[in-house]
C-alpha cells in the first residue's frame, strides 16, 4: 500500500521513457516519453490509430510495454502494477460498466471491489447517482440509458473511491454538446480536488478547453509537446479563416490567398480554408483579392490558429481522419 | 438561467462527492470473488432470456423424443421417458455451460474486463466469482427438466435423493466443462461466435452419446465412440443415481474427467484472462 510518505516523494503523476508496444507486425506505440505533473490535466492528442489507447493501456497496467519504462505516481507500471492499480481509475472508451446491471448496482459493485462495506458502498452509490443527476434512473439497467447517462455512470464508477490519477479515454466521443459540457465540468471538478487527469482525445477543442499541457501523437510517436498556447504559437500568431459560397472554387481561392498572404491550409469543411498570417492588413488584402476575382465569400474571420491547423502543420494531415487517407494533402494545389 | 443554476449545483455536488472519500483497505481474495458472485446472481435475475434460451431446447427435446419416438424406440412413452430423463438432465445443464464463455466474452467486448483488471483486486476473482452465478443457472436448468419429468409421469426409483444426487453430479461436471468454454470466450471475437462454436461442439457430442439411444443398437465404430464419450459416462452415472443404484465407476470417471478438464482449462483461462 502507498503511504503518505512515499507519495510526498513524487510530484510526477506520470513519468514514461521510451515506452513501446507492438501487436504482431504492427507497431502501435513506437517509443513515447511523457512527463505529467501531479494536479494537471494532460492531453494526449492524435487521430484514431495514433497509439493513444495503447499508451493508456500500458500506463494503466493493462498491458506491459515491450520496451521502455514508466512510473505512475512513483510506482513502476510493471514491477509495482498492483500499487499503481490502487491509485488510478479508467474511464471512457476502454473501461465500461456492466450493461446488464442497473446504474446503482454497478456503483455498489465497484465500491465493494474497492473495499467499502456493504452499507458504505450503497450510501456512496446513492451519493454519486445524486451528484451526477442520475438518481431517478439508478434502478434501471444501464443498457436502457442514453449515451450521456451511460458516460456519467461510467465516470461515477471511476470515482467511487477518488483516484489520484484518472485516465479519460475519449470521454466525449459520441456525446451531444450538453453531455459533453457536463463531462468537462466533472473533469475540472476532479482536478480542483487535487486529482491528475490524462485525457486522450481526437477532439482538438477538447484538449484546448481542458488541458494544461498537450502531447500531440501520430503513428505511435510524440511529434509535438507544449501548452495549447505554445502549440498554436508554433504555427504562427494569427490566422485568416475564410468560408466560400462555392466549394468548387476553393483551389482558385487558395491560389489567390497564397499570392496575397501566404500558403493556404484546406480545412475539413470543403468550403473553408485558412491562411496563417500575423499581419491583419495583409489578411485584409487577401479578402480584397478574393472579392475582386469574384470568389463568393460566405464568411471570414481572423483569430488564433485552431489546434486543427496546428495538427495539420505538424503532421501533414487532419486529426479527424480515421483511416489515414491524407485527403487534405492530395487536394492541395501544387 | 435555471439550467446554469442546476449545472452549478451539479458541480458542487460532484465536488462534494469527490472530496468525500478516503480509500478503504482493499478487499481480500475471497471477498472480491464473492462480490463477483453477487454480480453473477444479479445477471441471472436481469437477463432471464439467457436461462430461457438454454432450457427451452432440452424441454423441447424431452417432449418431442418422449412422445414422438418413445413408442417405437422403447415400446412405450413412459418406458422411454425413464431412459432419457437423466440424459436430458445432462444435456440441459451442459448446454448452459456454453453461456459461461458467452458471458466472459461479453465482458471483454464491452470493456468491463478492462475496468476490473485496473482494480487492485485478486486477479482471478472475476472468473471464480462468475462460477456462483453459473451454479444458480445450472441448478435451475436441471431442476426444470426434473420437474417436467415428474409432471410427465417420471418416478425415479432413487427418489428425491437420487434425483438431487444426479443433479449435483451434473453440476459438478459442468464446473469442469465450463472452463473449456471460458477459453473459447477469451479467444473468439464476439459473444455470438462463442455461442456458435460452443454449440457446434456440445450439440453433436450430446447426440453421439447414450442420452437418447442404447449404444448396442448402433453400427460398430459409432458404438465405440458413444461408449467412450464422457457425456455417455456422465449420463450413465446420472441414470444410476436416479435409479437408486449408483454406478460408482461411471461416477468416478465423470468426476475424473471434470477434474482433468479443470486442471487443463482453468489455468489456461486464468493465464489468458490476466494477459488479455
Amino acid at each position: 500500500m502507498t503511504t503518505q510518505a512515499d507519495l510526498a516523494q513524487t510530484d510526477l503523476a506520470i513519468e514514461a521513457t521510451g515506452i513501446a508496444k507492438s501487436f504482431g507486425a504492427t507497431q502501435a506505440v513506437a517509443g513515447i516519453d511523457l512527463v505529467v505533473p501531479v494536479g494537471a490535466i494532460y492531453g494526449v492528442l492524435g487521430p484514431n490509430g495514433a497509439g493513444k489507447t495503447t499508451t493508456i493501456r500500458m500506463l494503466a497496467t493493462l498491458i506491459e510495454p515491450d520496451a521502455g519504462r514508466a512510473r505512475v505516481l512513483g510506482h513502476d507500471v510493471v514491477a509495482e502494477a498492483d500499487a499503481v492499480r490502487g491509485l488510478i481509475s479508467l474511464t471512457g472508451q476502454l473501461a465500461s460498466v456492466d450493461e446488464d446491471l442497473t446504474g446503482r448496482e454497478n456503483l455498489v459493485l465497484l465500491g465493494r471491489l474497492l473495499g467499502l462495506r456493504r452499507a458504505a458502498a450503497r450510501a456512496r452509490a446513492d451519493q454519486l447517482l445524486e451528484a451526477f443527476g442520475i438518481a431517478e434512473a439508478g434502478g434501471k439497467l444501464v443498457k436502457h440509458y442514453s449515451g450521456g447517462m451511460r458516460r456519467r455512470v461510467d465516470i461515477a464508477a471511476s470515482i467511487v473511491v477518488t483516484p489520484q490519477l484518472m485516465f479519460l479515454d475519449e470521454p466525449t466521443t459520441g456525446l451531444d454538446p450538453r453531455s459533453r459540457n457536463q463531462v468537462w465540468e466533472i473533469a475540472r471538478a476532479l482536478v480542483a480536488e487535487g486529482a491528475t487527469i490524462l485525457l486522450c482525445t481526437q477532439y482538438l477543442e477538447e484538449a484546448d478547453q481542458l488541458a494544461d499541457g498537450i502531447a500531440v501523437i501520430d503513428r505511435g510517436r510524440v511529434i509535438a509537446e507544449g501548452t495549447p498556447a505554445q502549440l498554436k504559437a508554433s504555427v504562427g500568431t494569427g490566422s485568416l479563416h475564410v468560408r466560400l459560397l462555392d466549394p468548387d472554387r476553393r483551389p482558385e481561392a487558395a491560389r489567390l490567398l497564397e499570392g496575397a498572404v501566404g500558403p493556404a491550409v484546406l480545412d475539413a469543411d470543403p468550403a473553408a480554408l485558412s491562411v496563417p498570417s500575423a499581419d491583419a492588413a495583409r489578411a485584409a488584402t487577401g479578402i480584397a483579392e478574393l472579392a475582386r476575382a469574384g470568389v463568393g465569400i460566405a464568411d471570414f474571420s481572423r483569430g488564433q490558429p485552431s489546434l486543427d491547423e496546428v495538427f495539420l502543420a505538424l503532421t501533414g494531415h487532419l486529426a479527424e481522419e480515421t483511416d489515414g487517407a491524407p485527403q487534405a494533402l492530395e487536394e492541395q494545389p501544387s | 438561467m435555471s439550467a446554469a443554476a442546476s449545472r452549478d449545483t451539479d458541480t458542487l455536488a460532484v465536488r462534494r462527492a469527490i472530496a468525500a472519500t478516503a480509500r478503504p483497505p482493499r478487499p481480500g481474495a475471497l471477498s472480491a470473488a464473492l462480490t463477483f458472485g453477487w454480480r453473477g446472481m444479479l445477471k441471472v435475475r436481469h437477463v432471464p432470456e439467457q436461462l430461457l434460451d438454454v432450457t427451452v431446447t432440452p424441454v423441447m427435446f424431452l417432449l418431442l423424443f418422449t412422445y414422438l419416438f418413445g413408442g417405437s424406440v422403447a415400446g412405450s412413452t413412459s418406458e422411454y421417458l425413464n431412459y432419457i430423463l437423466p440424459g436430458v438432465l445432462v444435456m440441459s445443464v451442459l448446454f448452459t455451460t456454453v453461456y459461461s464463455g458467452v458471458a466472459l466474452n461479453t465482458d471483454l467486448t464491452t470493456g468491463v474486463v478492462d475496468r476490473f483488471r485496473s482494480l487492485p483486486i485478486w486477479r482471478p476473482a472475476p472468473l471464480l466469482g462468475a462460477l456462483l452465478g453459473d451454479t444458480v443457472r445450472y441448478v435451475i436448468a436441471g431442476t426444470v427438466i426434473i420437474v417436467l419429468g415428474v409432471v410427465l409421469g417420471y418416478r425415479p426409483d432413487g427418489g428425491a435423493l437420487g434425483a438431487v444426487a444426479a443433479l449435483v453430479l451434473v453440476v459438478v461436471f459442468s464446473f469442469g466443462l465450463s472452463w473449456v468454454f471460458s477459453v473459447l470466450g477469451l479467444l473468439l471475437r464476439s459473444p455470438n461466435a462463442v455461442l456458435n462454436a460452443g454449440f457446434t461442439g456440445i450439440f453433436p457430442l450430446t447426440f453421439l452419446s447414450n442420452v437418447f439411444v442404447q449404444p448396442g443398437t448402433l453400427p460398430g465404430p459409432l458404438e465405440a465412440f458413444v461408449q467412450v464419450n464422457p457425456i455417455s459416462v456422465l449420463a450413465t452415472a446420472s441414470r444410476s443415481l436416479m435409479a437408486g443404484n449408483p454406478d460408482w465407476v461411471s461416477i468416478a470417471v465423470s468426476l475424473g474427467v471434470a477434474a482433468a478438464l479443470a486442471a487443463v482449462f482453468l489455468p489456461l483461462t486464468t493465464r489468458l484472462y490476466v494477459r488479455h
